[in-house]
């Protein structure tokens, strides 16, 4: 069950898993996320579907390591390894329309699961127009796959290392002098989809944001996900994760992701001490 | 029988509980009550007068023959009295412990009338924790009858359908959308009530029926009640996904770090295991811990806070003790354990220092008022009476809504605060599909979820033709009865057309 058939490492600290799980590569639509366990004493995280599919029976992951876990599936989650858990698709799929011309905007790792969103539009018959960010032009990844799908994809890097100097909101700016944009999709860091609906306010541009807060079940059980959108509680897990970017409090949700960081440092520095440990013995 | 018991003859006293005490019990999450001896049991048993009219198996949800097994225990045949049981329900270890007995058979059972009535939650675990120990199983070798049933959720609705359905002869498929089994049993009732082991085993006993778990699969997302019936081949279909989609105030504040459902609170301490050293799964132990609502999931919170080392645990609650809707043996442990309550007390805000962090819930106090639509007597705030209550985490145990899935992705009808409509038997409004449990009726008990899901196995029976008379999940003395006959006595069976 839940086998790793192929890993791609982009940089030291993202890669990419193919898990095979043909019912769910069957299910998954685009916008859903999974449930994802390393091992049985894991902790159950949120991860969003970077892209499925139903031949291959497979669901495909983009994970950055940045905590205990996704550290632990770095290492561990080897091709011909299995999960402990996948369980999904969780959430509503995104809206998909024919006919419209969308701007898809990736930040970071956000380019992953904005990807099946651009590609899902396209099918339908609308125009796209992508949008990627990242530091520098090392970290840049599915640039081929993302760009297959766009009319035009925008690359923006931190340090003009690759295509334009600049943020996602300058690329998403330059898309809206250039388009008769009718939508954007924004997905990456909570700051830089809070600042692609700054920029797309005024114009009244329908934006769509995918938000990725703290999940316990993500079945709708814990409440943990909690968002305020337009003044209202919603739970991400199953009134979202899409929502009107011009609704959603952004601050809220950067306060709330930051809720466990004690408990997640000291968690990330008893494994590394064990790992040390480990090489040291070995 | 023996010679006849009268409210005379019997043992007076209702036998204790052998309990650890307080100061020993709060620093762990050992079980807290141990259990009746054989001695214990034999004694207890004898305090059953057998009258005729046996109230009490009226008053349990599944409708077990109390009598009959307490006089297998009086018999010292505890191996009859656990055949008696296993007739009824499959969890007898789970539902001593966790069934509210005092509102359903012990309220009505006759002895009560004069002296405390006979413990029968307490005999029922003692038989229950005797299976598990001796290894005993009620596993009869069902005939394969060809047909398939699906039950959506391993809880304790789930369980006790898939059970019936299996020994009824069908090939019985769960689908638990968690990575355990158990449902409210895993995530929601912590270990100190009803230890891990107890569950693994009573679980173990389905699974030697033949039933067939699939965790890690959410119906709805990952297949439709339609796929289940239509390209899956599920001859019938039983929905039992529990409410859990937990309710907030709706107050100022509710939005910071360390606020959080008792919900979240207890699946992250018992289904992640958060407070073992081992679990991945973080968790913040409040000093002070307020805990809003007085139901048996803000017991099982206030306890579990304690166990994990918070200094002070409080019980915010708007009505008072006499409205308190736990269980209460879970409130009087509640209280020596030390919990502080303050009854007629409700929440208007949740303050914060300047970091962000909870640091009080302020709170009015209530006045008790006319009953309301309930029967409870409305509270209503006293002007003026505004006050702080110091707490660094607050937990919102004031129970929970309808979970949005099944009702975003299936045509069963729902009404309007989107539970799933069903008859009095789970059936639904698609043939075929029948449900029961919290998604049905809100939020209940262990033991009426069971009921749901033995008298939807009734009805997915009758409706697959496997009906027998004898299996109708509820007695209720001359419900059915016509022209003098009860029907349930019918001395024929229903064939089922080829």
């Amino acid at each position: 069950m839940y086998e790793v058939v192929t890993r791609e490492d982009f940089s030291p600290t993202t890669f990419l898993l193919e898990v095979r799980h043909p019912q769910l590569a069957r299910a998954a639509r685009p916008g859903q996320f999974v449930m994802v366990m390393s091992q049985a004493d894991g902790e159950r995280i949120p991860l969003t579907i970077a892209d499925f599919s139903a031949e291959r029976g497979t669901i495909t992951l983009v994970i950055q390591a940045v905590g205990k876990t996704t550290l632990e599936l770095q290492r561990a989650a080897l091709v011909g390894t299995s999960l402990y858990a996948l369980a999904g698709p969780m959430g509503n799929p995104s809206e998909i329309t024919g006919g419209r011309t969308v701007v898809c905007v990736g930040g970071g790792l956000g380019v992953a699961p904005v990807y099946p969103i651009a590609r899902a539009f396209r099918d339908a018959g609308s125009t796209v127009i992508g949008v990627v960010g990242f530091r520098n032009r090392d970290l840049i990844f599915w640039q081929d796959r993302f760009g297959s799908v766009c009319q035009e994809l925008i690359i923006c890097t931190d340090d003009g290392s690759a295509g334009m100097k600049g943020l996602v909101t300058d690329g998403l700016k330059s898309a809206m002098a250039r388009y008769p944009v009718d939508e954007v999709v924004a997905i990456g860091p909570p700051v830089m989809m809070k600042f692609c609906a700054e920029t797309t306010r005024a114009s009244g541009i329908h934006t769509v944001v995918s938000v990725n807060p703290i999940m316990v079940d993500g079945t709708g059980m814990c409440g943990g996900c909690r968002v305020m959108v337009g003044g209202e509680t919603r739970f991400c897990c199953v009134d979202g994760p899409d929502f009107d970017g011009h609704l959603v409090d952004f601050d809220d949700l950067i306060h709330r992701l930051a809720r466990y960081r004690p408990e997640e440092r000291a968690a990330l520095e008893h494994w590394n001490a064990a790992e040390m440990g480990e090489a040291a013995r070995a | 029988m023996t010679a006849k018991r009268t409210i005379r003859t019997i043992p007076q006293e209702r036998t204790p509980m052998p309990t650890r005490p307080a100061w020993e019990r709060v620093r762990t999450f050992e079980e807290v009550t141990t259990g009746f001896s054989a001695e214990d049991a034999r004694r207890e048993a004898e305090r059953c007068i057998y009258c005729p009219q046996k109230p009490c198996t009226g008053g349990c949800p599944v409708g077990i023959d109390i009598p009959g097994f307490i006089e297998q225990i009086s018999a010292g045949n505890e191996h009859g009295a656990f055949e008696v049981l296993s007739r009824s329900t499959l969890l007898p270890a789970v539902c001593g412990r966790v069934c509210p007995q005092e509102s359903q058979c012990e309220a009505v059972c006759v002895v009560g009338d004069h002296l405390e009535p006979v413990a029968i939650g307490r005999l029922e675990r003692y038989v229950g924790d005797l299976a598990i120990a001796e290894g005993w199983t009620a596993a009869a070798e069902p005939e394969p009858n060809g047909r398939r049933v699906a039950v959506v959720g391993a809880g304790p609705a789930g369980l006790a359908c898939a059970a019936d359905m299996a020994r009824a002869g069908c090939d019985v498929t769960i689908f638990e959308a968690l990575h355990r089994p158990g449902g409210v049993l895993s995530y929601g009732i912590p270990e100190f009530r009803l230890p891990r082991a107890v569950v693994a085993a009573e679980f173990a006993k389905v699974e030697a029926l033949g039933v067939h778990v699939e965790v890690n699969s959410i119906i709805g997302r990952l297949f439709t009640v339609d796929q289940l019936r239509d390209e899956m081949g599920f001859d019938a279909v039983f929905v039992a996904t529990g409410a859990g989609y937990p309710a907030f105030l709706g107050i100022p504040g509710e939005g910071l770090n360390d606020v959080l459902s008792a919900n979240e609170f207890l699946t992250r301490c018992n289904l992640l295991r958060a407070a073992d050293p081992a679990s991945d799964t973080p968790l913040h132990i409040g000093r002070r811990v307020a805990v809003i609502g007085a139901g048996n999931t803000a017991m099982d919170a206030m306890r579990t806070s304690l166990r994990l080392g918070s200094e002070e645990v409080r019980c915010i609650y708007r009505r008072s003790r006499a409205e308190c809707p736990a269980r209460a043996e879970e409130l009087e442990h509640a209280i020596e354990e030390g919990v502080v309550f303050n009854w007629l007390t409700s929440p208007v805000e949740i303050l914060a220092d300047e970091e962000g962090k909870v640091r009080a819930v302020r709170c009015v106090r209530m006045d008790l008022g006319e009953p309301d639509a309930s029967g409870r007597r409305r509270a209503e705030p006293v002007p003026g009476s505004e006050h702080e209550i110091e707490a660094d985490v607050v937990v919102v145990a004031i129970g929970t809504h309808a979970n949005p899935i099944l009702r975003q992705t299936s045509r069963l009808l729902t009404d309007a605060r989107g539970y799933l409509v069903a008859d009095a038997d789970g059936r639904t409004s698609q043939a075929g599909v029948f449900a029961g449990g919290d998604i049905v009726t809100g939020a209940a008990t262990v033991i009426q979820a069971m009921g749901a899901g033995r008298g939807a196995a009734a009805a997915m029976k009758a409706y697959l033709g496997l009906v027998e008379p004898e299996d109708r999940a509820v007695a209720e003395p001359g419900a059915d009865a016509a022209f003098g006959v009860d029907v349930r006595q019918r001395p024929f069976r229903r064939i089922r057309a080829a």
